[in-house]
């Protein structure tokens, strides 16, 4: 296939090159912009109060919003997988609601319904507990935006190792909670890391839903990336690049790390 | 160690796909059950292994009724056809799984499992995973597997059903060895003639959910009970025919096959004929009919002749020892000697039965 050389030369070319434009320019230009004002400088205001309290935020939320949605994308792919009911495929639609949906109006939506005097969020109030412009309103937010991946990567992985492994375990003794530990979880495995991977990546992220309805408090809910429009539009150059940079490696980190352990098990 | 089956009976929506059967196991038997695809075969072992629920009906092993009891529960060893195994675990981890969740000893789960790769002849392959095997090798991990946790009686599905040729027949001479060592009662399902007349002890003959014969293979064979298992047990040659004075004529030919006193005569009959059932004569003589030699295929051990015979194409088979090539040329004429045949009374209407057999291609 001589011929085509050059065309796939041609291909290869501008994938590199998009990529190149896309994803490696910008992260080296927030680099190239930190080194610039000074590492020292960096890492000072890196080390701020409230630039740790909007890291520390993120991480706690990141977390909850992982261990909930793993929890809860595992059921909903095996309920969608597995089972038949009526509104099946409706449900199965409104799963990727989330993505078509901008977070800004996510963060609108759970606002009118947890706010002060929303419907539910009233009720709340009254409890003396606070949903929206607290903790617990960015928590649902972050899920309401992370809810499809896990969900969504397990479910085709579900679908294609079957029933059939599952039938052996149980004609071998197990009980449906040893089948699904041993057998059924083993074999989506992949599936799961990479879905559970992207909603961290994505809970990392999360800016329009969360600046919706955390309020943007410094100190109480600010995180990470609300830390860094804060800083980037008080003129703060340095520590919101500083901050981006921080946050890009985080993200860059985590995809290269699963990237690799993949690699490896595959190649065992 | 037996199995009854009684009455069982299963619909999905509503497609009956087993109606009202029952047979039983009896002790270190092996028993085929044998039918077309879609004929509830596969959905009666799945039954009798728990995997599914029947509609009515009961099952019961060792004289116990199961009916009521889960997969988990009813502890039999099931064999599936595209071997199940675990993917994400070694050959040594899928044989060890039974034993893993019995809690045995370490020590005990590492003997068994190395006695069992012994067994299925794959030593050497107790690390690898199942991706990095062999079709053959993959069913032999799934039999080590089963046989692991030591099941009261054996179920397998298919289980050389997507093997090649080849891998197909040793395993199931293999298989048939192995059960005659063990001796574990089990019941396995295919859709192939020969492989259930080769292994097993009896054969239970299913159609349209319905037990249609059972007995062992050499009286199914011999002694087919319906003009289903008759065709359906070996290839067959179908012709038509009709009773005029106490004699089978083929249908409109003077040609009679033989002598018959017990269907009165004007009856339309179907008579079935073995292709190994005749043989070809140069000379003519009684009940020897004329027909013409249309093509001659060479299969390896046999011939395979083309003959045609008042209308009918008839298939027939001659042994490579006892047949001489150089007599016979294609387009010439011979007579031909029908030793067996059976003859069905037409009672349920020729086309039902023509087409039944078409279905299976054994005609065109």
């Amino acid at each position: 296939m001589r011929t085509n050389n050059t065309g796939r030369l041609l291909l290869t070319t501008l994938v590199v090159g998009w990529f190149a434009v896309l994803i490696l320019l910008p992260v080296y230009g927030i680099a190239q912009e930190t080194i610039k004002s000074g590492l020292s400088l960096a890492l000072s205001s890196l080390n701020t109060p409230h630039a740790r309290h909007a890291f520390l935020l993120t991480f706690w939320i990141t977390i909850t919003a992982v261990v909930i949605n793993t929890v809860f994308g595992i059921i909903i792919a095996l309920v969608l997988v597995k089972q038949k009911f009526r509104g099946k495929l409706l449900i199965e639609g409104l799963l990727d609601l989330p993505f078509a949906v901008s977070p800004i109006v996510a963060g609108f939506m759970f606002i009118i319904l947890f706010g002060p005097h929303g419907w539910i969020g009233s009720w709340f109030e009254g409890q003396g507990i606070k949903i929206i412009y607290a903790l617990p309103g960015m928590i649902i937010a972050t899920l309401f935006v992370t809810l499809p991946f896990v969900a969504r990567e397990v479910m085709p992985v579900l679908r294609e190792a079957g029933l059939e492994q599952e039938e052996a375990a149980y004609v071998l003794g197990a009980s449906p909670w040893q089948a699904f530990w041993r057998v059924t979880l083993p074999s989506v495995k992949w599936g799961l890391i990479y879905g559970i991977t992207l909603t961290v990546a994505r809970s990392i992220g999360e800016f329009g839903a969360v600046i919706v309805v955390s309020g943007n408090i410094i100190n109480r809910t600010q995180t990470a990336t609300l830390h860094i429009h804060q800083e980037f539009t008080d003129f703060n150059y340095a520590a919101a690049y500083a901050a981006a940079l921080l946050l890009a490696i985080l993200s860059f980190t985590l995809l290269i790390t699963m990237q690799t352990l993949n690699r490896r098990t595959n190649e065992s | 160690m037996t199995i009854a089956v009684r009455n069982i009976a299963k619909y999905f929506g509503s497609f009956c796909a087993v109606d009202n059967v029952s047979f039983t196991v009896e002790e270190g038997e092996l028993v085929a059950l044998l039918g077309p695809s879609g004929s509830g075969k596969s959905t009666i072992l799945r039954i009798i292994a728990g995997l599914e629920t029947p509609d009515s009906g009961e099952v019961f092993i060792t004289g116990r009724n199961v009916t009521d009891l889960t997969a988990q529960q009813r502890k039999v060893g099931f064999v599936f056809q595209h071997y199940a195994l675990f993917k994400h675990m070694t050959v040594e981890k899928n044989i060890a799984f039974g034993l893993e969740i019995q809690k045995r000893p370490k020590r005990e789960i590492a003997e068994k499992v190395s006695e069992l790769i012994n067994l299925v002849k794959l030593q050497g392959y107790e690390k690898h995973y199942p991706a990095q095997l062999s079709g053959g090798q993959r069913q032999r991990v799934a039999l080590a597997r089963t046989l692991a946790t030591e099941p009261a009686v054996l179920l397998l599905d298919e289980p050389f059903g997507a093997l090649d040729m080849k891998v197909r027949q040793n395993l199931a001479a293999w298989l048939k060895e192995l059960h005659d060592k063990l001796n574990i009662t089990s019941v396995f399902v295919t859709h192939d003639q020969s492989e259930a007349i080769e292994i097993s002890d009896k054969i239970v003959v299913i159609n349209r959910g319905r037990v249609e014969q059972m007995g062992n293979a050499h009286d199914v064979y011999e002694h087919p009970g319906s003009k289903f298992v008759a065709s359906f047990i070996g290839q067959v040659n179908v012709v038509d025919a009709s009773i005029q004075s106490n004699k089978i004529f083929i249908k409109d030919t003077d040609y009679t096959i033989d002598n018959i006193s017990d269907i009165p005569n004007g009856s339309d009959i179907v008579v079935l004929i073995r292709p190994e059932d005749i043989t070809l004569e140069e000379e003519p003589g009684v009940h020897r009919l004329p027909c013409t030699i249309k093509q001659v295929h060479y299969r390896g051990s046999f011939y395979e002749l083309d003959l045609e015979l008042g209308g009918f194409s008839i298939k027939a088979l001659e042994n490579k020892n006892s047949f001489r090539k150089e007599r016979w040329r294609e387009n010439q004429s011979a007579f031909m000697h029908i030793k067996h045949y059976k003859v069905f009374e037409t009672e349920e209407g020729h086309s039902l039965i023509r087409e039944q057999l078409r279905q299976l291609g054994y005609i065109e």
